[in-house]
């Protein structure tokens, strides 16, 4: 798959080389080789359970925190190994941020929400500009400019969606992990967080795990896609597919599996 | 109803898989709803009527003498205050003591400690030790901070008697913390790990704000808890009758409890109203406490 795409090392944000994941004596997802490409957008897609938010969280060492996980194979974020003994995984997680499936803003003002990042990270600039930066990095500052001392909370869920995403650009993060982050909007919210992907791109590189085909097909400039096998133990086994630019992924995948799914025919 | 009842027939005319029942199935919801008001209503009725010979009893007896004054041997003459006062002293010292060490070994035991047989084997214990009577409390009292540490808590005083309420209290306040942090969800813990937070930024900035609530629950059952208690302080030696009001955590003491059961084993019927008197102020008291810890809920969950 690397023949295909001809780039250097440091084109590259992230790099993985035959990753594979496991929770306790179950094999979550196999062999995985993924190199991803600076401000660029990465989709993930595949049916329910062939362990593409598995990877995603690999990516800032968020399975460090599920006890029994264990991840495999080697990782390089700017081209140093993740797992070494120089990376701390509390640092790896400012340049690697990541935006969840649910929005989970905390139940603090929309204000101490982009605050707090920067000030456990040593911010040493002005605050009030911070905030207002990243309120509209996000797309939502004509929303809230009014209400910062209102709870999160009190937003509908495509502006949480979008605050958690202003959340995660104030610390100045390098790659944005986004995990299904549209699956609990409306179509117009999703449409919105899409519009701001686009423009985000510019400064971030990102990867989507997404259900939504027509999601990845309209947004990501390259295209991974997952399938599971079932495994002896009545589990299931994830592993990538094919790897391609997206609209090859979507038009002429050089898999059978892969040409079946975009073509909706199962998953 | 009927209509309802002969819905699956015409869907199905052959063979009426379904017999809804629905009159029977709203009878069945009349029924519980009627238990459920019954039970309700003999728990209040019982509360009322013990608040009502209280308040009949003790309101006539009840002014700024009574609480302002020492106890004396002539029922008309005698108050409460060293008893409002020793209360007072040794609730501070149980909520002071208390609250750090029983949110410390929840915090520790649900967010800290690996799960291995060890901690569940605590976590027994610690459900345990919230069943044993308080009795055996007072006596753990009597050995440890009145005998073994008389050199600080100089034997019978407010000290000894505050930290054996604190052993009373601390597996209720240590349980309550444990199901508040357990209550917190884990969402919450991956966005500030995500932003790169420590586990104790991760705590102390969002997990144990939105456990705090259920921490005061838990707090306030306690307190409620060891304000009426009256076998430990007995048990340890507190005073029944002091001349004096304390001075620090190293005075004598007496407390309500102590001095309500001392009016109401008396044989003259003005003691038992006077008793009632010191019920009300325990109330009073009791009830100021718990209005502040609601206060202190209210205000961290209006935040959410």
């Amino acid at each position: 798959m690397q023949d295909t795409i001809v780039m250097t090392s440091t084109d590259f944000a992230i790099q993985a080389e035959k990753v594979s994941v496991s929770y306790g004596s179950t094999l979550a997802v196999k062999d995985v080789f993924l190199d991803i490409p600076k401000n660029n957008i990465v989709a993930l897609i595949g049916p329910s359970g062939c362990g593409k938010s598995t990877v995603l969280r690999c990516f800032n060492r968020m399975n460090d925190l599920i006890p029994g996980a264990r991840v495999e194979g080697r990782i390089t974020f700017n081209g140093q190994d993740i797992h070494s003994k120089q990376v701390d995984p509390v640092q790896l997680r400012r340049q690697v941020g990541m935006v969840f499936q649910r929005p989970n803003p905390f139940p603090k003002s929309i204000y101490e929400n982009i605050a707090f990042g920067a000030r456990i990270n040593g911010y040493q600039g002005n605050m009030d500009e911070l905030v207002e930066r990243s309120l509209r990095g996000a797309a939502i500052w004509d929303e809230v400019k009014d209400k910062l001392k209102e709870s999160g909370l009190s937003l509908s869920g495509g502006q949480q969606q979008r605050l958690c995403i202003a959340r995660a650009i104030a610390i100045e993060p390098e790659v944005i992990l986004m995990d299904e982050p549209c699956s609990a909007l409306d179509p117009i919210s999703t449409l919105r967080v899409e519009e701001l992907m686009q423009e985000l791109k510019q400064k971030y590189t990102i990867i989507i795990v997404t259900h939504n085909m027509q999601q990845a097909s309209r947004t990501s400039d390259y295209t991974a896609f997952f399938n599971a096998r079932a495994t002896e133990q009545g589990g299931k086994m994830g592993y990538l597919v094919e790897y391609n630019r997206t609209e090859i992924i979507f038009q002429q995948p050089s898999q059978q599996d892969t040409q079946e799914y975009v073509s909706g025919r199962f998953g | 109803m009927a209509v309802q009842d002969n819905q699956p027939a015409a869907l199905d005319p052959a063979a009426p898989m379904f017999k809804p029942n629905v009159s029977g199935r709203y009878k069945l919801d009349r029924i519980f709803a009627a238990l459920a008001w019954g039970a309700t209503a003999i728990a209040i009725a019982v509360l009322v009527w013990l608040i009502l010979t209280i308040l009949i009893d003790g309101l006539g007896s009840l002014d700024w003498q009574f609480i302002t004054s020492f106890p004396s041997r002539k029922a008309e003459r005698a108050g409460i205050l060293p008893a409002l006062v020793g209360t007072l002293w040794i609730m501070g010292v149980v909520a002071f003591v208390s609250f750090p060490l029983g949110v410390g070994a929840g915090l520790f035991l649900e967010e800290f400690a690996e799960d291995n047989w060890f901690t569940q084997l605590v976590e027994i214990n610690i459900s345990n030790l919230a069943g044993v009577p308080s009795i055996i409390y007072g006596l753990l009292g009597l050995a440890a901070f009145v005998r073994l540490f008389e050199s600080v808590t100089n034997g019978r005083t407010i000290l000894s008697g505050g930290l054996t309420l604190v052993l009373l209290i601390l597996p209720v306040i240590i349980v309550a913390t444990r199901e508040a942090f357990r209550a917190v969800p884990d969402s919450l813990r991956w966005a500030g790990y995500a932003l790169g937070a420590t586990k104790w930024e991760v705590i102390w900035n969002h997990v144990l704000p939105s456990a705090l609530p259920g921490i005061m629950t838990g707090m306030i059952l306690a307190l409620s808890r060891a304000i009426g208690e009256t076998a430990p302080l007995i048990a340890i030696g507190a005073a029944a009758f002091i001349p004096f009001l304390p001075e620090g955590l190293q005075s004598q003491f007496t407390v309500l409890p102590i001095q309500i059961y001392n009016w109401v084993g008396r044989p003259q019927a003005e003691f038992h109203d006077i008793a009632a008197s010191g019920i009300i102020v325990l109330m009073a008291v009791l009830l100021t406490m718990n209005g502040v810890a609601v206060y202190i809920r209210n205000r961290f969950q209006k935040t959410r």
